[in-house]
């Protein structure tokens, strides 16, 4: 049977509540809590940013960085020193208070979403009954940090890219959310750890026909526009606006946004595997328990953080492919195209799901 | 069009225009004050309709300025090169044809900015390459700028 | 503070440039926009304008060459050769077969590289970085070929007045094929990463458009002109060195958009391909170049020469009153005229259009400039 984390986080519990009184355990479990995340937090963006590097070194024929350690693996932890010695610069017309507190809110919308995601059997810090409501409800919080910045910078550039930019995460909440619900019906919870353990008998985009898959697809497109990557990155638009909403930031501010930008790649990708590929459960086919067996061999954070690199790598391989949409076809995209294929297609889930056809 | 046969339309419009033939093109040198007239001719008529205009330049010359026009029609496939010859050539001016030739608005900026040639008509006769308050006409041989350009 | 009466929008201005990722040099475009949508863009140009007509009246026409390249650095060789034809025209030098044939083969491999990073950059302008890393992988070749037979991979100075600086090396006709073979084959993953792409057609397909008869009266040549129509390629109206013995199709779209701009560059490039192909095999052997006086004095007179360059028409009209210098040395620059039909195709684009149409323009400041 799969390893079950609570029983490690009971012990230290346990613990801790032996030695203790009451109100410390409670202090000492956050400040652990809040260390691992952290933790967890850079590991991820050190390892994505070196990532996205080089899968985007490998997509235009070259190697990449090479240089810093092996095959240029600590180039992130220099590109980091760099970022945290360079001078940190603001325009004289900034508003200052909103200028320095805009990298903090996106940063933080993205920390907290995180903080829902279940990475292995009872590794989560949170497991709300509405886990996939409050996931999407924090991580859209983001998009108030990029209008501060874009407004507080006191630059035509960044303003048309904030402008954008809310204009963009408004339209497209609306597809990731429906797309999730499509799921939703089949799992009657808006649990994420109840969504996991419901797949224990195979995934949602093999038990949930067409309507499954279609429904990954709008996710995948909606939460690449979510996360403002391109083709979808008309916040920043490098050839257009220079940086979009970020033109006047450097340094470790600078790197916040850049920062927030892998964290949110993770957190839709980590939605996106929980509510269709599974989460962190093996594969498994229905009730053929010898297969099934063999496949729990396998530990379930690597199951998750594999399904997770998955989807990453599709959405950097969007990124490198294709070219930047314009905002008119951005906005048509979401409202004539991929709403109404939303709706239509959650009516058929729900139909599937009345019938019982679903798996 | 043949070149005998411009000449003869040329000069039927205009007679003070003198003839040269060059080793490529037709050459006819005018006054000045005809250009505008001549310059509407030979876009729209029928038998000429110059409507590529592939160069504009002024040239300065000891006594007076010349702007140079270099047409083609795009329809006969004919070629002429029309030099308007300033009077004066302190304040040169000659009328505009870039409601003629849309391209013309450019090039007659970059002569203004160069020679100072003044194009009357002109919708936004600003420099173009240099900044707006420099002063003289760098084109001019009489410039002179003893740091930027060495004569040898 | 002011009261606010109204809720109409206002017009605003944005500078784009000097600095900025596309405006592809130091160009400074005002625009004056309504929300996203362009009013009015309005190019400030001369940032780095070097008076190269003024330093051509104190040089020798030996030495004019070398200016010619620093104005349309992506088509030196070909400016250079316009500088050559004019002067060998006043001359009444006529060069050996040898010279012309070389002349148009790296003429032509000059193109093939130009429009290799104009696609690059295309692709880059509109959000597909991947694009430029392949279009510099193919025209490495090319600048590779360029240093071995000259020793320079960008301002080359091949050309001189009656012939060429040096011979082909050796290796020249083997490597070109090589690159021709290697082309053909990379050419069509050009049109699957780009042409194909829905995104691509989306932004490039309607956008900037301009007539026929605006193409001509603003004096755009090029495949910018020929993608509205306008037959205006002088390698096949007035042809030069070996062109009159090859055999290409002038590329010719109706639409004037920017797809119709792009697709006329790609196929040009087979074009070009082609055209180096007829020739490669058949380099007559001879002389590379006519021994011409060490002080080079033109007869005086006028002499206009035009040749087609990456970009459109590149003439160089040479005033001569029998000196050793050009008494008026003009460049008409494809970029220049190209560049003033700019705000006709932007007005009621989007800000995205503009940068669309900036890249199917194709400018080159240094060549707007001079």
């Amino acid at each position: 049977m799969l390893y079950d984390f609570n029983i490690l986080t009971d012990n230290i519990h346990q613990y801790l509540t032996g030695v203790l009184p009451p109100v410390w355990v409670m202090l000492v479990e956050m400040a652990l809590v809040a260390v691992a995340f952290l933790t967890f937090f850079t590991l991820l963006g050190l390892s994505l940013v070196y990532i996205e590097r080089k899968v985007s070194a490998f997509f235009q024929l070259r190697l990449g960085p090479m240089r810093v350690g092996f095959w240029g693996t600590a180039q992130t932890i220099a590109d980091v020193i760099k970022l945290l010695f360079k001078e940190s610069t603001m325009n004289k017309y900034a508003d200052k208070f909103l200028f320095n507190l805009a990298p903090f809110i996106i940063l933080t919308a993205a920390v907290m979403a995180v903080g829902a995601i279940p990475f292995a059997n009872g590794l989560h810090a949170l497991d709300f009954d509405i886990g996939i409501l409050y996931v999407t409800a924090v991580s859209s919080i983001g998009v108030i940090g990029i209008l501060l910045a874009g407004w507080s910078s006191n630059n035509k550039y960044s303003l048309i890219g904030a402008m954008r930019s809310g204009a963009q995460i408004v339209s497209y909440e609306l597809s990731v959310g429906l797309s999730l619900l499509t799921i939703i019906v089949l799992t009657g919870s808006l649990q994420l750890s109840t969504i996991v353990e419901s797949q224990a008998n195979g995934w949602w985009i093999f038990k949930g026909h067409i309507p499954a898959v279609i429904a990954f697809i709008v996710f995948l497109i909606a939460s690449t526009a979510e996360t403002n990557r391109a083709p979808f990155d008309l916040a920043e638009a490098e050839s257009e606006l220079t940086a979009g909403f970020h033109t006047e930031y450097s340094g470790m501010k600078f790197s916040f946004f850049f920062l927030a930008e892998f964290a949110n790649m993770f957190v839709v990708a980590a939605i996106g595997a929980t509510v269709f590929f599974g989460g962190w459960m093996p594969f498994h086919i229905g009730n053929w328990a010898g297969f099934n067996a063999v496949m729990d061999y396998i530990p379930p954070v690597i199951w998750f953080f594999g399904k997770v690199s998955v989807i990453i790598f599709i959405m950097m391989w969007f990124r490198w492919t294709f070219p930047r949409l314009r905002i008119d076809q951005l906005l048509t995209l979401e409202w004539k195209y991929l709403l109404p294929i939303n709706l239509v297609n959650i009516l058929l889930m729900a139909f599937i799901a009345l019938m019982g056809w679903h798996f | 069009m043949t070149n005998e046969e411009l000449q003869t339309f040329i000069s039927n419009l205009d007679s003070t225009a003198e003839f040269e033939e060059g080793p490529q093109y037709l050459n006819a040198t005018i006054e000045a004050s005809g250009l505008r007239k001549l310059a509407e001719e030979l876009k729209n008529n029928d038998q000429t309709s110059f409507d590529y205009l592939f160069c504009l330049t002024g040239v300065d010359w000891p006594e007076f300025m010349t702007v140079v026009y270099h047409l083609k029609s795009t329809q006969h496939n004919h070629a002429v090169v029309i030099k308007a010859k300033t009077k004066d050539r302190e304040n040169p001016n000659v009328d505009t044809v870039s409601d003629l030739w849309q391209t013309a608005e450019f090039h007659e900026r970059e002569a203004y900015d160069f020679y100072g040639i003044i194009f009357n008509n002109h919708p936004d006769l600003r420099r173009i390459f240099l900044e707006d308050d420099r002063e003289g006409w760098p084109m001019r041989k009489d410039f002179e700028d003893p740091i930027n350009i060495i004569d040898y | 503070m002011e009261e606010v009466t109204s809720l109409e929008s206002q017009e605003y201005f944005i500078n784009m440039g000097p600095q900025h990722p596309s405006t592809h040099g130091v160009l400074r475009l005002l625009l004056s926009l309504d929300g996203e949508i362009i009013r009015k863009v309005e190019p400030h140009l001369g940032y780095i304008h070097r008076s190269i007509e003024r330093m051509c009246e104190y040089d020798s026409y030996q030495q004019i060459v070398h200016l010619t390249d620093r104005m349309d650095y992506l088509s030196c060789h070909i400016n250079n050769e316009a500088v050559c034809l004019g002067v060998e025209m006043g001359l009444e030098v006529e060069v050996p077969e040898r010279v012309k044939v070389i002349r148009t083969i790296i003429s032509e491999l000059n193109r093939i590289s130009s429009h290799q990073l104009w696609w690059g950059v295309m692709g880059m302008d509109l959000g597909a970085i991947t694009s430029f890393l392949y279009g510099f992988r193919d025209r490495e070749m090319i600048t590779d070929i360029f240093e071995e037979t000259c020793g320079a991979r960008l301002t080359m100075n091949y050309n001189i007045p009656g012939g060429l600086m040096f011979d082909i090396h050796p290796n020249f006709q083997k490597r070109t094929k090589e690159f021709v073979e290697h082309f053909k084959k990379t050419l069509p993953e050009y049109d699957d990463l780009l042409s194909n792409n829905v995104i691509f057609r989306e932004r490039t397909v309607g956008v900037g458009k301009i007539s026929k008869e605006d193409a001509i009266s603003f004096g755009c040549t090029g495949p910018t002109g020929r993608a509205s129509g306008f037959s205006c390629d002088v390698r096949k109206h007035d042809p030069y060195s070996a062109y009159p013995q090859v055999d290409f199709k002038e590329i010719l779209a109706e639409e004037g958009d920017c797809f119709a701009r792009y697709k006329c560059r790609i196929d040009e490039m087979w074009e070009s391909l082609s055209i180096i192909e007829q020739l490669i095999d058949n380099i007559p052997e001879g002389d590379y170049k006519v021994q011409t006086r060490a002080v080079i004095k033109l007869p005086a007179g006028e002499y206009y020469q035009k040749v087609e360059t990456a970009r459109g028409e590149f003439g160089v009209y040479i005033i001569s009153n029998g000196a050793k210098s050009p008494y008026r040395l003009k460049f008409r620059s494809p970029g220049f005229s190209n560049l003033s039909a700019l705000n006709k195709m932007a007005v009621g684009g989007k800000i995205a259009d503009l940068v669309a149409i900036m890249s199917t323009i194709d400018l080159v400041i240094p060549d707007i400039d001079r």
